[in-house]
């Protein structure tokens, strides 16, 4: 393994740590304030396909806003069922999941091909030379995508918010102690409703990234587990920002050196165990993190005044 | 005299309350399933289908004829199986989203009795069990796993899930594979495959292992002390403790049950469902995928209750046979994958308690009805 051999895995792990970080942030706040939402696999890919049709329409920043948006409108429902009509969030999670695998191989067939649809980097449009990828970033070490450095801030300014702002507090009430906070006068069905929401349109720009800025495809299968995996980043952080950062470059790097061994002309071990490695790490660096963490109290249970 | 008709007829007034308390589940069940299939509806006319002509051809293709129902049943067969694997540790208080990949063990774990010959009946004997022993022991390490290092168990079965699939494929694609046609695996011998039910179609007497293990479930979790100790667990962990039941113990069994359930639904595919009686590795095993996934959705529908499931698997398989049917359908037909559509949006329309009273139309007739049958309860009880 030479030197550029390296830099090039680490840029791999950067850009597969995105979607794992922005997704693990969004349930961070969302899993504050006590809504456990295991509906993030089909948000990440339901939104991959919304996105990508965005950017084919209006470029890559439409492709991201849209993406983002109906990253948030399916939180919205699925806050708004779990809070208002207190619903069973697991179910609610499922459903969301089996709704998106359908919607997008349905989607995908009407685009023309089934299970599969390639997002161009460019299109022409009257002569002009259009983006619908958004642009990488050109270093010494290789083309970076610009979501990298949200991905990376991002988690400074979340754990900021949620341990020194007055709003960050009020969302931890709502998942801790929900009477009490109910009792200071913060409305909690509300507050869960706009951090599920925040977390869902994180979620859902994690989704776009997917297509829009880093593998230009949508598949059926293309979300391949990162929802669940952001999840196991969320349990090992403890609702910790800044370790589900690590956490999700840990993820991503697995996902990485996966993707590099199966390119190894002399193939050392078959295709089909590297695929299994992400899965394998983490499961063993989740059985690894336990018993340190704890979760907010009301985590998962819906609030009714007594 | 007139007493004894006031009696009567009270009688009967509790008996008709009873009965409308029990319904009221199942109502449930049927609206969210009608919101399904208008969420679906809508859909395909955003796409510029034909909703109404679609359903037409869905439900026609699902059940319009002897062959249809035989079709409905096949695919009914291994939903009843993997809705178990979920309902059984939800039952014990746990989310076992692992049924697809013990359900692809167990399919595996069938294949190989393909290598060695047995007499017809202890062969299918043998086979059955190798599907179980293989979908328990997959479920066995996520059990481990959340007892003794705390992993929950979503998190675990699903990377489970992901490991089975490669596992399953490899093995399909390098060990099992059949010499002659690389594409899929060896077949399961004449004597360990279940003979067809109703000739021409695809029906066997595979649903029979489906049925009598959903059966044997009810009696379990209804009529022993075990399974008493499982749904008491379930309800309220701390209470169950300190009754002096044993979590540990309930936690282990329901997810060896559940495995094997999800082992049985493997098996009863692979052994039961003609032409090939293989897994296709090449194609990325079409037969099974997304099995143990719906089968979250029938056990939902089914109220995680055993009888509930063979009626919700029955409607289930219903979508996915008629949905082959509607496929090609018309000029302009709806593609199968709407079904999932329909699933998931059910799934999603279950999750809210009392959905009935979501609706505004229904609220106030079903208001009503819940007064009078808490009134018909006080009165029962004073």
């Amino acid at each position: 393994m030479s030197f550029s051999d390296i830099i090039s895995l680490l840029r791999i792990s950067l850009h597969a740590m995105v979607p794992l970080a922005l997704t693990a942030i969004g349930e961070i706040v969302g899993e504050t304030a006590g809504l456990f939402n295991i509906g993030l696999e089909g948000i990440l890919l339901i939104s991959a396909f919304a996105g990508a049709i965005g950017a084919e329409a209006g470029g890559p920043y439409i492709g991201l806003l849209i993406g983002a948006g109906v990253g948030g409108l399916i939180s919205l429902l699925f806050a708004v069922i779990n809070t208002y009509w207190r619903g069973t969030q697991m179910v609610t999670g499922i459903g969301i999941n089996l709704f998106a695998m359908g919607f997008v191989a349905f989607g995908l067939i009407q685009l023309g091909a089934p299970g599969f649809h390639m997002v161009p980097s460019t299109i022409v449009v009257d002569g002009a030379e259009k983006a619908i990828q958004l642009a990488k970033f050109r270093t010494p070490w290789g083309m970076f995508s610009p979501m990298i450095l949200l991905a990376l801030v991002l988690p400074f300014v979340v754990h900021w918010f949620l341990k020194r702002t007055r709003a960050g507090l009020m969302l931890k009430a709502a998942g801790e102690m929900p009477e009490a906070a109910d009792v200071a006068g913060i409305n909690i069905n509300r507050i869960r409703i706009l951090a599920a929401v925040f977390g869902g349109i994180l979620a859902g720009l994690a989704g776009a990234y997917m297509s829009v800025a880093w593998l230009g495809l949508v598949t059926k299968g293309l979300s391949a587990g990162r929802g669940f995996i952001a999840l196991a980043c969320v349990v090992f952080s403890g609702l910790n920002p800044l370790l589900a950062l690590l956490a999700a470059f840990i993820f991503g790097f697995f996902q990485a050196l996966a993707e590099w061994v199966k390119t190894l002309p002399s193939k050392p071990i078959p295709g089909e165990f590297v695929s299994m490695l992400p899965y394998i790490v983490t499961l063993l660096v989740v059985s690894g993190a336990i018993g340190r963490v704890r979760f907010p109290k009301f985590l998962g249970t819906p609030y009714k005044r007594e | 005299m007139s007493t004894n008709e006031a009696q009567q007829s009270s009688r009967l007034l509790r008996g008709v309350r009873r009965t409308l308390t029990g319904l009221h589940p199942a109502l449930e069940s049927l609206i969210a399933a009608l919101v399904g299939l208008l969420v679906g509806a809508i859909l395909m006319a955003v796409w510029g289908y034909d909703p109404w002509r679609a359903y037409i051809a869905l439900f026609q293709g699902a059940y319009g004829g002897s062959y249809e129902w035989a079709s409905s049943l096949t695919r009914t067969t291994p939903l009843i199986l993997t809705a178990l694997t979920f309902s059984i540790c939800l039952r014990a208080g746990m989310f076992n989203i692992g049924a697809e990949g013990q359900m692809y063990m167990g399919a595996t774990a069938a294949i190989c009795i393909s290598y060695f010959t047995l007499p017809f009946g202890l062969h299918h004997a043998v086979g059955l069990l190798f599907a179980a022993l293989a979908g328990a022991a997959w479920s066995l390490i996520p059990a481990a796993l959340k007892m003794m290092r705390g992993v929950s168990e979503v998190i675990s079965t699903i990377m489970f899930n992901w490991i089975a699939k490669w596992l399953a494929l490899y093995l399909a694609i390098y060990v099992l594979v059949d010499p002659l046609r690389g594409e899929k695996t060896v077949s399961i011998p004449l004597t360990a495959r279940f003979p067809l039910l109703v000739p021409r179609t695809d029906l066997s007497y595979g649903i029979f292992v489906s049925v009598a293990f959903a059966l044997f479930i009810y009696f379990l979790l209804w009529h022993t002390t075990t399974g008493y100790e499982l749904r008491a667990a379930g309800l309220n962990p701390a209470a169950a403790r300190y009754g002096g039941i044993r979590d540990k113990r309930t936690m282990f069994l329901s997810f060896i049950l559940g495995g094997i359930a999800a082992g049985l639904a493997g098996a009863t595919i692979v052994m039961g469902l003609p032409p090939t009686y293989a897994i296709y590795g090449g194609g990325g095993l079409p037969q099974l995928v997304n099995m143990g996934f719906d089968g979250m959705a029938v056990a939902m529908v089914g109220r995680n209750h055993p009888i509930g499931i063979i009626i919700a698997a029955i409607f289930f398989g219903g979508l996915n046979a008629g949905g082959r049917v509607m496929q090609f359908y018309g000029s302009n037909p709806v593609p199968l994958e709407m079904v999932r559509v329909v699933m998931g949006a059910i799934v999603i329309a279950m999750s809210i308690p009392e959905l009935i009273r979501v609706f505004p139309m229904l609220a106030n007739s079903s208001k009503n009805l819940l007064n009078t049958m808490r009134r018909g309860r006080k009165e029962e009880s004073a």
